[in-house]
């Protein structure tokens, strides 16, 4: 690829007559440039992915509501997440004169750039990933659990009480929902003996097709994975940080403007973030379900793999939103029940039962290359 | 037993997969939106909206100032002041409805023996201030020229059960 890159822009400053003039200065600096290209490359899809997933929520809402959705700004509504940027751009920032400024300026930035930073070790395709860490897993767990701190900063620099509460309820909610994530994870990562995200789907290869997935032996850790991922990022029916109808915004009740709109790219920055590892981690990432399963699979290997991850995503990206459209919020007391008293346990217990498992002859998902 | 199967159903989501299914049966009906400005809802012939103050064909006002709209105006919405004219008819000098007040219930109408004053279908009207919306005897006399035929096709069908 960085071949291919570098081949290209040679020959366009070659019609200049100035690469070797080009390559000498940047030369010294190009894996580092090399590094900002690929950042760029994977940060402007993600945001494109952000302004369009807010038009497939409102129309999918509609749908399901009977309506149509929005269709006034281009044809079908294409540009209403453009209008809407421009709106929030221009609106006013207001600043509470009691709030901490730096803190109430800082807070949306760290609500945000944890869920882009995940991405730096979510491989797109084998080998297709920015930074091929080892302990990936663990560094998406530390990214996806710096939101809280975003979440709490914003509500006690806006010097509000509404906000506080809010901040207090939300931060509770997005700790006690990293438990059963991090151990269906620790599942995932028995089941694949790697904590690196390449090996994780390479550990679900096979020539059976979508039956090498981690997801028919780890099924019930894919649901609370899901269900967890929901409550993570705050969307409904766990949206109880934001309640709309009852606390009106919750932490950034204070926030206007850009500042709000930051809160909620975060947002859906990290739906598309737990969109991905959910179909990496269960779904078998970019590889075909149908692999090895007769003509189907020989058809079907022909599509890069990109586009099944994407397939894949876009897939639990639905689900977020049919869950929206669904199912009434929780109350506070059920959502902690539902996450210390039966989450927490059944995860713990099966972290054993899949141990033990993997112990009999009967666990046939052990990597098999091939 | 009844407890057993109330635990496998909490387990598997029995309940929640319902729920999803109903939201995504209805995700594929038509949508009941009626796109506004291009499409709008069939109105009644009793449609309350913007009032007018009619003429008899001869040109002449229908407005005798008997001052029965005022008194049954629940929302003290209309004002009136009348005066003895050269022919030695009583007429308005003034007759102000303030539509801000108004609360569009068509007692005026029904109480006014010589159906001058009327709600028409107009509903798409604007004021950019309170002042605007203060509509004076000439302003409503102007909506009731204009739209007199439709206004009086409305009261001929509504006659029968007057």
């Amino acid at each position: 690829m960085e071949a291919q890159v570098l081949q290209i822009l040679q020959f366009i400053f070659d019609q200049f007559g100035a690469w070797n003039a080009v390559w000498g200065i940047i030369q010294p600096a190009w894996p580092v440039i090399w590094t900002l290209l690929k950042i760029v490359a994977i940060v402007a899809p993600i945001m494109i992915g952000v302004a369009y997933l807010t038009l497939a929520e409102r129309k999918i809402l509609a749908w399901m509501q009977v309506r149509i959705g929005p269709n006034r700004v281009g044809y079908w509504g294409v540009l209403q997440p453009l209008a809407d940027g421009v709106k929030l751009l221009f609106k006013e920032l207001i600043v509470p004169i009691r709030a901490n400024k730096y803190l109430f300026a800082f807070a949306p930035v760290l609500v945000l750039a944890p869920a882009l930073a995940a991405w730096a070790v979510v491989p797109f395709e084998n080998g297709m990933v920015l930074a091929n860490v080892n302990a990936g897993l663990l560094f998406i767990l530390a990214m996806t659990s710096l939101g809280v701190y975003g979440v709490i900063i914003a509500g006690w620099a806006s010097n509000s009480k509404y906000a506080f509460l809010g901040a207090l309820r939300s931060a509770a909610q997005m700790v006690s929902y990293e438990l059963p994530m991090g151990f269906a994870l620790v599942c995932v990562l028995m089941a694949a003996q790697s904590m690196n995200l390449t090996d994780i789907v390479n550990g679900q290869q096979g020539n059976a097709g979508f039956l090498n997935w981690y997801l028919i032996p780890l099924f019930p850790m894919f649901v609370i994975y899901l269900i967890s991922g929901v409550a993570e990022t705050n969307r409904a029916p766990f949206d109880l940080a934001e309640g709309e109808s009852e606390i009106v915004a919750g932490f950034h009740v204070e926030y206007s403007g850009m500042g709000f709109a930051l809160f909620f790219l975060g947002e859906y920055a990290n739906m598309i973030l737990i969109a991905g590892l959910t179909s990496l981690f269960f779904l078998g990432g970019w590889l075909n379900p149908f692999h090895g399963l007769g003509i189907i699979g020989a058809y079907t290997d022909m599509i890069p793999g990109m586009l099944w991850l994407l397939s894949k995503m876009v897939f639990i990206l639905f689900l977020f939103l049919w869950f929206r459209a669904t199912f009434p919020r929780y109350r506070y007391d059920q959502l902690m029940r539902l996450g210390w008293k039966i989450l927490i346990p059944f995860t713990l217990l099966w972290v054993i039962v899949v141990a033990a498992w993997m112990q009999t002859p009967y666990w046939v998902w052990s990597s098999v290359q091939g | 037993m009844n407890s057993l199967t109330n635990y496998i159903k909490s387990f598997t989501l029995w309940e929640l997969l319902k729920g999803m299914a109903l939201t995504g049966r209805y995700m594929f009906r038509r949508s009941i939106t009626v796109h506004f400005p291009e499409e709008k809802t069939p109105q009644s012939y009793r449609f309350r909206g913007l009032h007018a103050q009619r003429r008899y064909p001869n040109g002449e006002e229908r407005c005798i100032g008997c001052k029965l709209c005022e008194a049954v105006c629940p929302a003290l919405a209309i004002k009136i002041e009348t005066e003895e004219r050269d022919d030695g008819t009583r007429r308005t000098t003034r007759y102000d409805i303030d539509l801000v007040k108004c609360i569009f219930c068509g007692f005026c109408e029904e109480a006014c023996p010589v159906d001058a004053i009327v709600e028409t279908r107009i509903y798409e009207y604007h004021g950019e201030s309170r002042h605007e919306l203060y509509y004076t005897k000439e302003m409503l006399l102007a909506v009731g020229d204009k739209y007199e035929a439709q206004i009086a096709k409305d009261r001929a069908a509504d006659a029968k059960f007057r």
